[in-house]
This record gives C-alpha cells, structure tokens and sequence, in this order.
C-alpha cells in the first residue's frame, strides 16, 4: 500500500505556527503519511520552514483572505482541492476556526467529520478514539465509506517531534464560496502577561472555593511566581469573575502543563477531562472527599484562602 | 423579524451518562432542555422583542416521547416548535443531524438561525456549520455578544487571545457561547401558555428526506476504560501545608 495522502489544515499565526500545527504535522508523519500543510493568508516563511522542521512535503496556500471569518471560504477552498487531489486524510485542530472550517467542509463534500479525537490509528479505515463522560471511556469510531476522513483532534493529544524534511510552497488560486462572507472588523486583544494558557509549564487554576473574585489575585500571584498562567473551573467563569479564555475542562481548554495547580476545584468529570494529562497535580481543597484529590500526585486538605497567601509569601521569599 | 433556534432535548448531565449496548448514548431516561440552548433562545427573545412583529421556532431533532425540554423553552416565550423524530435517525451523526435542520429551515424561511456552539451531550461542535453550508447562510460563530439590525448581524467573537468583532448580513447563522446573555426563568403565565403552544412532530418522510435513513458513515465501534491516574500522598493543613508545597514544587524542579 502507497502511504496515505495527509493534509494538516493550519490557521495562520503571528509567531509562524501554533503548536496544533505542529502536533498534527507530527502524528500524520508518525502514521508513515505522505503530509502536506494547508493554510491560507499571508504564508509567512517560519511557517514553511516549520512545516518542514516537522516532516512536511509541502505547503500548499490558498489565497483566501484572512479578513473574514475562515470557515466557509476555506472550506470551499480546500474542497475544490480536493476534488483535484483526493487526499485521504484531513486533520484539523480543534480551535474555533478549526472546528468552523471542519463543519463547512465536511457539509460541502458531504463526508462525515470525527471531533474529539485525542488518539487515532490507521488499519483499512482511520480509527480515532474519543474521551468520553470525562474521560474516564474512551469510544473509538471509524468512517465506514470511501472518501477523505475529516479529523478534528484536541489539542495536546499528540506530541510534536522535529522529523526535518525539504519541504516545498505551492501557491493556489482558491475557489470561491457562494456563501456570504463575514467580515472581520475590529479584533481585541484581552491583557494577559505571562505565557498563553495553553503553552503554559505550570498552570494555577482557581474554581468556586475561593470564595470570591477578590480571591483569584492569590492565584494569579502564583502563577506569575512560578511563570505560569492562572486558570479556571466553569463555575468561576459563569460567575463572571475571570474571561471565558481561563476556562480549563470540556468545554474549555485542554492543557498538559508540568504541573496543574487546582485550588477550591472539586473535580467535576468535565473539568478534569482538561487537566488529566499533567505531568504532577496538585490540589487544594478544604473537603477531603472532593474527587479533585483522585487524580492529585499531591493534595492538601485546607482553606485556600489560608494556605495560598501562606505559600505565595514563602515562593516570592525563595524567589526574591 | 422571524427567527429560528435549534434546540436539543438531553438526558440530565447532572446523572450518571452510560452507553446502551449498540454504543449509543443511553437516552432512556428523563430528558431536558440542554442548558447550552437557554442562551439561545434567550438571545432569539430579545432580538424579536427589539423588532417587533418577530416569531421565534424552535426546531429539534431526537426522541419525542418526552417534550419537556421543548415546554420549557415555549415556556420562556419561544411562539412554536418543530421536532423530527424518526427511529430511523437513532444514532445520526452531526452531517445528517444538520440535513434534516436544514430541510425544516428551508421551509420556516428565517431571519436569523441561532444554535449553541456544541451540545452538552455529544459536545461534536460541528452541526451548525454543517447547517449553514447546507443552508448557504453566512455563519457567525462562537459569540460572546450579538447584535441585530433589520438587515445585518454583527456579533464578538471569542478568539484564543480576546474576541473580533464580525459582521454579515442577513439572513444568517449565529451561534451562542454560554454567557452571551441571561436566560430568562420562565414564569407562571409563561408555563401555563407553553401547554398549549404548538409542537409539530414530523418524520423523515415528511421531509420528503427518507433516503437519509441510516445513510451515515461513521460508527462508535468499542468502549473501553481509559487508563486512570494513581493518587498521591494528601496532607491536612496543619499550618505546614504551604512549607510542603513549596518543597513538593522543589523536587519536580517548577521552583
Ligand atoms: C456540559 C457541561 C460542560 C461543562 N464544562 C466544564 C468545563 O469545561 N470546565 C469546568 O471546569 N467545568 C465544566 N462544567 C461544570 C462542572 O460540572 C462543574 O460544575 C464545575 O467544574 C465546578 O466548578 P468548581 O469546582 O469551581 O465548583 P464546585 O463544584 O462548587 O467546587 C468548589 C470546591 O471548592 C471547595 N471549597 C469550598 N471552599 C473552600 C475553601 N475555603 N478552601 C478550599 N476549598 C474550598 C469545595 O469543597 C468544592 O470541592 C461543565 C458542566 C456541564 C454540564
């Protein structure tokens, strides 16, 4: 069998590529594929040597616009392509334009999509695996007719390793969308210091059992102790005490720091599905019985709100 | 101004989930208003009460033995409901889910489509853009504020790094991230009304969309239990706990 034709749809990026790029780049190459990246805008040269640092061929870019919202004009894009070039397998990270491009997509050239997915393998079909009810199961699922399979993958799922290669860049007229562009016309950056919560080594996050917004400044002071960034529980972002980018969990981000520091956490299944890969967990929690303490390497049982001025006070005097 | 929600009636997330023996989500069980939804039509309420002369459908897929879920979201204001219910779509995935939105919105001819950016039982996060490609609307995803005019809709949307603004005329598709605006509870008059309010149940021949029946083309073929993580030492603070995390954090080498 000729290897599997792999494309890795990557959003463009200020610093050249996400670190999703790179994970899928990675894993199409580690299934023995034959991968190029797809993506659209201004290509800028860290991406194509990047793409090629991981194992890429090729970077083949649309000319697509980055002043609209991706989706619809990618997606239509990318399917006139594939019309030209049967790939076998489309991976495509599970970010907000990820997950728009993929439904697009999947609509336009009528194939199901796989979202989800944290693990896949190649036998006659693509096998993906999904965490579910907090991932305590994982179901796996195939596609079972021909055609390209859409991949939706969670971030972290897969660990990016360079595999350099000569790779090289194709420029491609796109196919337009018959669909109503949405324009983008202002973008708004929120203030954060520190590492991006998802590249973060250590992350703090703080939930419901800090008591009050006032209290998060303890977390956020740790994590920017230990050059890390703060996060939280859904309980805490629904209140409205932190934006929505804080949120760690199902519906939120999925991170694999060194270490997760969950204050005032309970544990709920749908949080822990976004923090289980740590390397180290620890956990502070006044109830002893919280489910937080099941998956803590280490967990005290205490006020937050005594132990973590205690603890910021003891990290800034080694660290002063 | 006529708008359409989609809504999806759940099992309750607060109860244990399981898989029936095919691998499907047991939905035996009491069902509800996905809360995801409340946003939605929350949001659907305010934008017809800002135009007046507006019309909120609802529109569903899934099991109609139980149409509690749908009374509660009439019982907040929404004026109908459209659910497909056909056992033949027992396990469909989000393409076919969206095909057969798209064929009951074809026929509402609305204003503005508005969905949650994923359900909170499947969490596939796919099928409103499935239905906007299919339906050619424009789609304004994962929105954290919305804006509605008599001819364009302009929403913030939530980016890793903040939110963008972006705008599009209509007819169009939004979908709503939690928060995006404050569910109303319903009240007693609102309850009382959503008895007699109308829920159509239609089935795939209806739609004249048959064919549709098992036509998927991916399937859950295993479960098994994920590997799960080993437990460590805990400590109950006796006033040392802050000395021991910072002597844990020096032997992983974050400090
Ligand atoms: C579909 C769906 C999706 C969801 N997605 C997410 C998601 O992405 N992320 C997420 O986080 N949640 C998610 N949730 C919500 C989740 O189920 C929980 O409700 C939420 O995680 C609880 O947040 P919490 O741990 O901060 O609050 P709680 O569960 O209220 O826990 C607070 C904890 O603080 C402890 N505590 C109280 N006071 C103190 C004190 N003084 N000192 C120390 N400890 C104290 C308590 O013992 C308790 O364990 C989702 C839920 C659903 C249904």
């Amino acid at each position: 069998m000729s290897a599997l034709t792999w494309w890795i749809i990557a959003e463009p990026n200020a610093s050249g590529m996400t670190n999703a790029t790179k994970e899928l780049i990675s894993e199409a190459v580690r299934q023995g594929g034959d991968v190029s990246v797809v993506t659209w805008g201004d290509t800028s040269a860290e991406l194509v040597d990047g793409a090629g640092r991981y194992g890429a061929r090729a970077v083949l870019q649309l000319d697509v616009s980055t002043g609209f919202v991706p989706g619809a004009p990618v997606a239509a894009a990318v399917a006139a392509l594939c019309a030209a070039r049967s790939p076998d397998v489309i991976l495509l990270p599970s970010s907000y334009d990820g997950r728009d491009i993929a439904g697009h997509l999947s609509a336009r050239l009528d194939r199901p999509v796989l979202t989800n997915v944290t693990a896949l393998s190649v036998d006659d079909d693509v096998v993906t695996q999904h965490q579910i009810f907090g991932g305590t199961k994982i179901a796996s699922a195939r596609i079972t007719s021909d055609g390209v399979a859409l991949i939706v993958v969670r971030p972290k799922s897969f660990t990016a390793v360079e595999e350099p290669r000569d790779v090289t860049l194709e420029r491609i007229d796109a196919a337009p969308s018959p669909v109503t562009p949405v324009v983008i016309t202002e973008s708004h950056l929120d203030e954060r210091t520190g590492p991006a919560l998802g590249d973060a080594d250590v992350v703090v996050a703080g939930g419901r059992g800090l008591g009050g917004v006032e209290a998060f400044a303890n977390v956020a002071t740790l994590a920017t102790l230990l050059g890390g960034a703060p996060a939280a529980s859904r309980a805490i972002v629904d209140a409205g005490w932190v934006p929505y980018a804080y949120q760690v969990g199902q519906t939120g981000q999925t991170v694999k720091p060194t270490l997760y520091v969950a204050c005032g956490i309970s544990g709920a299944t749908q949080h822990l599905v976004g923090m289980k890969g740590a390397q180290y967990i620890v956990a502070i929690n006044k109830d002893a019985a919280a489910p937080i303490f099941s998956v803590a390497d280490f967990g005290i049982v205490g006020d937050v709100n005594t132990v973590l001025p205690a603890l910021n006070a003891l990290v800034r005097s080694r660290t002063a | 101004m006529h708008i359409v929600v989609c809504v999806k009636q759940i099992p309750d997330p607060s109860a244990p989930a399981a898989l029936n023996a095919d691998l499907r989500l047991d939905r035996s069980g009491k069902v509800l208003l996905d809360e995801a939804d409340t946003y939605g039509v929350e949001l659907a309420l305010q934008v017809g009460e800002a135009h007046g002369e507006s019309r909120v459908t609802l529109i569903s897929m899934g099991d109609a033995t139980d149409l509690s879920g749908l009374r509660s979201a009439l019982a907040m204001g929404a004026d109908a409901a459209i659910i497909v219910s056909d056992p033949a779509l027992s396990g469909a995935d989000s393409l076919t889910t969206a095909k057969v939105l798209a064929a009951v919105t074809n026929d509402l001819q609305p204003d503005l489509v508005i969905a949650a950016t994923e359900s909170s039982d499947g969490y596939t996060g796919t099928m409103p853009a499935q239905l906007a490609e299919l339906l050619s609307l424009p789609a304004l995803t994962f929105a954290k504020a919305v804006r509605v005019t008599a001819s364009n809709v302009s929403i913030d949307r939530q980016t890793d790094t903040g939110y963008d603004v972006v705008t599009s005329s209509l007819p169009a598709l939004v979908t709503v991230t939690a928060g995006a605006v404050e569910p109303r509870y319903a009240n007693f008059k609102g309850i009382m009304a959503a008895k007699s309010k109308r829920i159509d149940v239609l089935t795939l021949t209806d739609l004249g969309l048959s064919a549709l029946a098992g036509s998927w083309a991916q399937r859950v073929v295993s479960l098994d239990d994920a590997p799960q993580r080993q437990s460590g030492a805990t400590l109950v603070d006796d006033g040392t706990a802050a000395q021991a995390l910072v002597d844990y954090f020096v032997s992983i080498k974050v400090l």
